[in-house]
């Protein structure tokens, strides 16, 4: 085991700066493009929601 | 035995596979990454020199990795989509595109946070450096210029023929660090040799690589979908769709 304790685990050796700048940006990015990725798909589900709709009423 | 290999290559005949396909890729990814940020923390043991800043490597590498790997993918299909002229073809370059750009900043700021405490700087014109943030700009480049098409089967041709160009950029990232003597260190893992590190420090940096991979394929399997709705939004299959959603 590399930790003593958790507080030792956080100050990563004196890097945590380095380290948790890294990984914490990575993560934040990533769950960035996850909910971009969801409302891509909703802004398009609506859009076409919204064009079918008008389709059927002008049909009927 | 007769294989249809442009089966697939219709929006319509791909577009209900993804579903299917998204949840293996995301579940792959998740429990990869969770077992590779398991052994890059507490497995792999502190560096000698380095303490434990050098656990920047476990998402810098795989990020640089994927950075040039999902280029050559783009380009590929950018490429295909150019001699074939399927429509899907240009779908998947744009859709890979801002998760490779996504990959490249990755690759450049873990560098940066890497370089303050080991080299004293957070950036230096090194030629390694210099190219990765050139593949950044190839990225953006690619997103404005499709961006800037209202046509979609324009820009598509107009962004293969800026993809495919860029690809030159791909072999100098590579080998820069053996062509120029600049900063940036030599590559630890290679296929002719053993790594030059620890096994569990490979292992962590392996396995995150292969999640990196898996997330980055369920990403783009993603943004494909909406993109094909959006493209095809006209089609009677898509309204057919709609209906069934209902």
């Amino acid at each position: 085991m590399n930790w003593a304790s958790w507080n030792d685990f956080f100050r990563m050796g004196g890097y945590a700066l380095y380290v948790w700048g890294s990984y914490g940006v990575t993560l934040a990015l990533i769950a960035a493009e996850i909910v971009l990725l969801i409302q891509r798909r909703r802004k398009v589900i609506a859009y076409l929601r919204l064009i079918h709709d008008n389709a059927n009423e002008v049909m009927q | 035995m007769n294989i249809n290999w442009f089966k697939y290559s219709s929006p319509q005949t791909f577009f209900p596979l993804i579903p299917k396909l998204v949840p293996w890729f995301g579940t792959a990814a998740a429990i990869l990454c969770a077992a590779g940020l398991y052994i890059s923390f507490f497995i792999a043991p502190t560096d000698a020199q380095q303490g434990e800043a050098y656990r920047i490597i476990f998402i810098h590498v795989p990020a640089a990795w994927l950075s040039m790997f999902i280029y050559v993918m783009m380009a590929f299909w950018a490429g295909a989509g150019l001699v074939f002229n399927t429509r899907l073809s240009g779908m998947w370059a744009s859709a890979l595109a801002p998760t490779g750009a996504l990959m490249t900043f990755i690759a450049l700021w873990t560098g940066s946070f890497w370089g303050k405490p080991t080299w004293g700087t957070w950036w230096v014109w090194d030629a390694r450096l210099t190219s990765e943030l050139i593949l950044l700009f190839l990225y953006f480049g690619f997103m404005a210029l499709q961006a800037a098409i209202d046509d979609p089967r324009r820009a598509d041709k107009a962004g293969a023929v800026l993809a495919l160009t860029g690809v030159v950029n791909i072999p100098i990232i590579y080998f820069s660090v053996q062509w120029w003597n600049t900063l940036h260190q030599g590559s630890s893992v290679s296929m002719k040799s053993a790594p030059t590190m620890a096994m569990t420090m490979f292992a962590g940096m392996m396995v995150m690589a292969l999640g990196f991979w898996m997330y980055s394929i369920a990403a783009s399997l993603l943004r494909v979908r909406s993109i094909i709705l959006e493209r095809e939004r006209r089609s009677d299959w898509v309204a057919q769709y709609m209906r069934t959603l209902k």
